[in-house]
């Protein structure tokens, strides 16, 4: 097979504006009818699916409804969101650190069997090097692990194994190692390395802890996906920038038409740690590919590519070629072939470059800017296509003879999307059992499909039918800033809780009954114990002096589903929000003195308004004795 | 057996035997009587009580009693179960009760708490009671038991059914002076369906008040099979 040419290259160059995989043509009345059909749920009525959809940017998760495309609930996790009151509590604050953003990039549901079990989500950070985890038994984060020791730029995940033995993540940047070592960036070959991890998930609780590191050549890992079936205990990453460019990247780190590819046998790198062949580096560790020969291997991969996503039967993997009109084929038994044989086309930093004609079996013309494929179940691919702006189905091999000598014949279908299609869903695409029915494409660009907000655009996701032949483009939606992919989970293979049961309360500061309530003071600690119950607080006032640490544990009592309290004290940047049956906490300083108002911030009931205290901040030696005594509040 | 139905049509249906006493007709009846209530009850009446205690000790397992309150933000309902011996909320460790006084406090009903409910905790002796006097009637098999029963069974039962319309009625209109909701007294309803602010209130007996009905209907027809017994 020819690799991509330069001239491909100027072609994509000068297609980096808008193109369009066909015009939009009008949908006619019946067909609007039909589709507005196949995306309504009637008030009252449930979706099928979930969508969680990461944020990028705005740090957090996102779910959506799917047929109905409707944003349902944000699960905030790299950024406070003072809507569920993420990021003023103690515990949700000591999760955050100190960080106020992150980027989320590639959300992955738990799996047992290759198939999601409905326990946990998994989100990366690229911008911090964090993974973090939802528990779906409530759909809050739970955990957040990191900044990741050896790890810089954490694009490359979260990618889950098939039994959610690891969540398998692979560096973007690269930095001289360990982190706080300085070099300058002229000496990036030399100096600068990038990471592959293996984060270790408990099977009980879903906790993570930093397993083991794969150090690899300063290369742009970029995406990737883990193996099942044939290709189980592997896992596949592309990368860009194989050059090893420093500086302006946009043209130095894409002047080869292949970029290698990594080929990562987990399972190997799991015994060799066993096997005491790591290193120590900060705290982790640390494989050497080249010393323990069997854990990775290099593919080269045309061209700056993006995706990498194993299909259903773990057999074939496919590539998104970005800069070459192609999705590039493997296979993996050839894979395995060559790696066996030893069919290597040479070596870079002792690890070996699998022989490219020896495990391709195909590159399939899709279109211009292929990123990202996702896979039916049913034999089918469907690749996002960035420059063409379209969704392209095609089939994966086995191809005719007649076939591979034309591989435009294994093109099936395009849709156009609006526009510039990063990633794509389809339901269940990582799984060895995917759902199918719905494609959900994720737009970069809204280019002013929408009213008119302002120069700020929002972006662009849509809704595709491919249970039939052709795909259909049925619905549109904004959705939340800025979807880097997502997950398709269906609503009955999930059951949430929607209160938290009262026996199942083991925070120790919990008050259930007003008689436990109180405030009481040990030194200049001041404690309230609050319970919270439709529409009042016990107590409802608080008396301290300045200078006093305040601790407040919140109780919501309630035991009925959205019976949610909220507890905002004002001009102290605190607004809790309790569920039902759930115990918060928060500490601060008291710096100035003042009657300050806190109250319930959550609509809960008729008299919401009404539910109210104070916090009575004294200066030091005045005030009743309470307020420096032994209580400083009233039941 | 003759004599008495000789008697009884002498007595009630025969016009000629006007001139009887009324001393006679009062000593006559008590005798009649007397001779009833010692009738001895057949296999079959026997049975049938048995069945009957089975069917009383039974209806402790399930509720009597429940109501159902319907609101827009409560559209799977609330629920409320009256056991003989206790009241139980519906939904996830009884919390519809909670949940209902939670929502009463509004209103200035006073809670639902099972301390207030002293009958609950005599109720299940008097079950054991109509047991065991359902068992003596089978042991003793005499129509006298079957008529203490039913008779001590009919007064239970009509008191208790007092007893539970004097509750709602007491909750309804024992409301707080100073709740933040001011609304008219009312009481419960009892069967049937009432609507109470927002809420639609649907209060209907359950099995275990079917099963005693039915127990009710067993010790009737124990006595009706047995009464042209004969001594033996």
């Amino acid at each position: 097979m020819k690799p991509t040419n330069t001239l491909n290259a100027i072609a994509l160059v000068v297609a980096l504006g808008f193109t369009s995989c066909g015009k939009q043509t009008g949908t006619s009345q019946a067909e609007r009818t039909a589709n507005a059909v196949a995306s309504y749920v009637a008030p009252g009525e449930k979706d099928e699916y979930y969508l969680f959809y990461s944020g990028g940017h705005s740090g957090q998760v996102y779910v959506a409804g799917i047929p109905s495309l409707r944003h349902i609930t944000t699960i905030p996790v790299f950024a406070p969101y003072p809507g569920t009151g993420y990021g003023f509590d103690d515990e949700s604050k000591k999760m955050l650190g100190d960080f106020t953003w992150g980027d989320v990039h590639h959300p992955a549901l738990s799996q047992t069997n290759s198939k999601y079990d409905g326990r946990w989500l998994f989100v990366n950070d690229n911008a911090n090097n964090r993974i973090a985890r939802i528990d779906l038994h409530d759909f809050k984060t739970h955990q957040i692990l990191g900044p990741i020791p050896n790890s810089i730029g954490n694009h490359g995940s979260s990618f889950i194994t098939e039994n959610s033995e690891y969540i398998l993540c692979a560096t973007r940047f690269s930095v001289p190692l360990p982190k706080g070592r300085v070099a300058d960036p002229k000496d990036y070959e030399k100096e600068f390395n990038g990471m592959v991890s293996g984060i270790k998930v408990d099977p009980k609780t879903g906790e993570m802890r930093v397993g083991w590191q794969i150090l690899t050549p300063p290369f742009d890992w970029d995406l990737g996906s883990t193996g099942k079936g044939p290709s189980s205990g592997w896992a596949f990453w592309t990368s860009y920038n194989t050059e090893m460019a420093h500086d302006t990247l946009e043209v130095n780190s894409t002047q080869k038409d292949r970029d290698l590819a990594a080929v990562v046998n987990w399972r190997a790198a799991e015994n060799a740690v066993a096997e005491g062949k790591a290193e120590m580096m900060d705290g982790v560790p640390i494989i050497d590919p080249a010393k323990v020969p069997g854990v990775l291997y290099f593919v080269p991969i045309g061209k700056s590519p993006h995706g990498m996503d194993v299909d259903p039967t773990g057999k074939w993997i496919v590539a998104g070629g970005k800069l070459q009109p192609a999705t590039t084929v493997l296979n993996f038994e050839k894979v395995q072939a060559a790696i066996n044989n030893k069919t290597f086309e040479g070596e870079s930093r002792g690890v070996p470059i699998l022989k490219y004609e020896a495990v391709v079996e195909g590159e399939v013309p899709v279109g211009l800017g292929p990123l990202h494929t996702q896979y039916d179940g049913k034999g089918n691919a469907y690749t996002s296509m960035f420059i063409d702006s379209c969704i392209v189905k095609w089939k994966l091999p086995p191809w005719t003879d007649a076939e591979k000598k034309d591989l435009t014949k294994v093109v099936l279908d395009k849709v156009p999307t609006h526009f510039s299609t990063g990633h794509l869903v389809v339901a269940g695409s990582d799984t060895a059992h995917p759902y199918g029915k719905w494609c959900v494409a994720m737009n970069k660009l809204s280019a002013g499909r929408h009213i008119n907000v302002g120069p700020s655009q929002p972006e662009s996701s849509q809704l595709i039918d491919i249970t039939g032949e052709k795909m259909k483009m049925i619905a549109e939606s904004y959705t939340e800033p800025e979807p880097h992919f997502a997950q398709i989970l269906k609503v009955t293979d999930v059951q949430p809780t929607e209160v938290y049961p009262k026996d199942e309360n083991k925070d120790p500061n919990a008050v259930w009954e007003k008689a436990q309530s109180g405030v009481t003071r040990n030194g200049n600690q001041v404690d309230a114990k609050v319970m919270a119950i439709r529409s009042r607080y016990n107590p409802d006032r608080i008396d301290a002096q300045v200078g006093d640490e305040l601790t407040v544990h919140v109780t919501n009592v309630e035991q009925t589903r959205d019976m949610i309290h909220g507890f905002g004290l004002i001009e102290h940047n605190i607004n809790m929000v309790i569920d039902p049956g759930e115990t918060k906490t928060f500490h601060i300083k008291l710096t100035k003195p003042g009657v300050f108002p806190f109250y319930c911030t959550n609509f809960c009931s008729a008299l919401h308004q009404e539910m109210q205290g104070y916090l009575v901040v004294w200066k030091p030696g005045e005030g009743p004795s309470g307020a420096s005594g032994a209580v400083g509040g009233t039941k | 057996m003759n004599t008495i139905v000789a008697q009884r049509s002498n007595a009630f249906s025969t016009a000629s035997i006007r001139t009887t006493t009324m001393a006679g007709r009062v000593s006559g009846l008590l005798r009649r009587e007397f001779r009833f209530l010692h009738k001895p009850l057949n296999v079959w009446s026997r049975l049938l009580l048995l069945a009957a205690a089975v069917t009383i000790g039974a209806s402790l397992f399930f509720p009597l009693w429940k109501m159902h309150l319907v609101a827009p933000q409560y559209s799977d309902g609330l629920d409320l179960y009256i056991f003989p011996y206790q009241i139980q909320g519906g939904g996830l460790n009884g919390q519809h009760l909670n949940e209902i006084n939670n929502l009463n406090h509004y209103i200035g009903m006073k809670p639902l708490l099972a301390a207030d409910f002293m009958e609950m905790r005599w109720m299940p002796f008097v079950f054991g009671l109509i047991i065991l006097m359902t068992l003596r009637s089978v042991v003793f098999g005499e129509m006298s038991n079957v008529v203490d029963l039913f008779a001590v069974y009919s007064y239970f039962g009509l008191f208790s059914i007092g007893s539970f319309w004097y509750r709602l009625y007491e909750y309804g209109h024992s409301l707080d002076p100073h709740a933040p909701v001011h609304i008219k007294p009312f009481t419960p309803m009892l069967i049937g369906v009432k609507q109470i602010a927002n809420f639609r209130e649907y209060s209907f007996p359950q099995a275990g008040a079917y099963l005693l009905c039915v127990s009710v209907l067993l010790i009737v027809l124990a006595g009706w099979f047995s009464r042209k017994e004969t001594f033996a």
